[in-house]
């Protein structure tokens, strides 16, 4: 083990026992960038407590979790096919975000990256833990049933702050 | 580059302990990397083991996912069977490089 921590680090560091991940919206990018780095963890023998708020409810809720979109109106990062810019006024058009969202989502089919619910059951099957929170859920008139079978838990924030002990954790807000 | 015996040969390693030729691989040295992983080496194992340097020689980057759609085993089991990195632990077993995917 310590072999492979040497690269990454000067030996001396500790390496990171858990992250607590916290996902606040429904983007594609967003939802991805919490599952990604949440499934890292579990690969790596980390633990991992994901935690969704706020629109990124979405991820995990079954009506909704199939159909995340990317946005094509006020994201810079936008490009066409090629390089060039993406115009705010053709991400306004209708179907234009459905299409856009499915191109990304083949892309990262030829990468191996799974769908959100396929995804979900890899991070639980690598022990990593799914929780929703409780005051969002009021928010959005959201039951336990709604959420994905995968979600363990929903949680206030309190509850979600006493899984986030112990040393060498740390808190990512995507 | 370093060099270890494993399984009575001398073996060269990169400084991450994974093995610098993959021909050099043998059942036995597989077994003797495995114990120094704590993990003692069983017939689906190597099943897992022989998928995964099938995989690498075909080039292909290995995933988390792709494991789960050998066929052989499920992602949770995967996991039972080299506990915490399981990814990075067979692939070392396996005498393949570190495997450079994100998933």
């Amino acid at each position: 083990m310590s072999k492979i921590n040497a690269m990454t680090t000067n030996g001396n560091d500790k390496p990171l026992k858990k992250v607590c991940i916290i996902c606040a919206k429904a983007n594609l990018e967003d939802v991805y960038a919490s599952l990604v780095l949440a499934n890292g963890a579990v690969m790596e023998g980390i633990e991992a407590k994901l935690f969704f708020t706020f629109f990124g409810l979405d991820a995990i809720t079954k009506k909704q979790m199939h159909k995340l979109h990317t946005a094509t109106v006020g994201n810079p990062g936008m490009r066409m096919p090629g390089g060039l810019p993406f115009p705010t006024l053709l991400g306004m058009i209708p179907g234009v975000e459905a299409g856009v969202s499915a191109m990304m989502r083949s892309q990262m089919d030829k990468l191996d990256i799974p769908g959100v619910e396929e995804f979900l059951q890899m991070i639980t099957a690598g022990g990593g833990e799914i929780y929703a929170c409780k005051l969002a859920m009021d928010m959005f008139k959201l039951t336990r049933e709604d959420l994905h079978e995968e979600v363990s838990g929903v949680l206030t924030v309190g509850d979600f702050y006493a899984m986030c002990g112990g040393e060498n954790t740390q808190i990512i807000f995507t | 580059m370093a060099t270890k015996t494993f399984a009575g040969k001398i073996i060269e390693i990169n400084e991450e302990g994974y093995l610098v030729n993959a021909s050099e691989w043998t059942p036995d040295v597989a077994k003797e990397i495995a114990a120094e992983e704590g993990i003692e080496l069983t017939d689906l194992h190597f099943r897992v083991l022989d998928f995964i340097r099938d995989k690498a020689g075909s080039g292909v980057a290995l995933t988390i996912r792709s494991i789960g759609n050998s066929g052989i085993i499920d992602i949770k089991q995967f996991y039972q069977l080299f506990p915490g990195g399981p990814l990075k632990k067979a692939s070392r077993i396996a005498g393949i490089k570190k495997p450079s995917s994100c998933v």
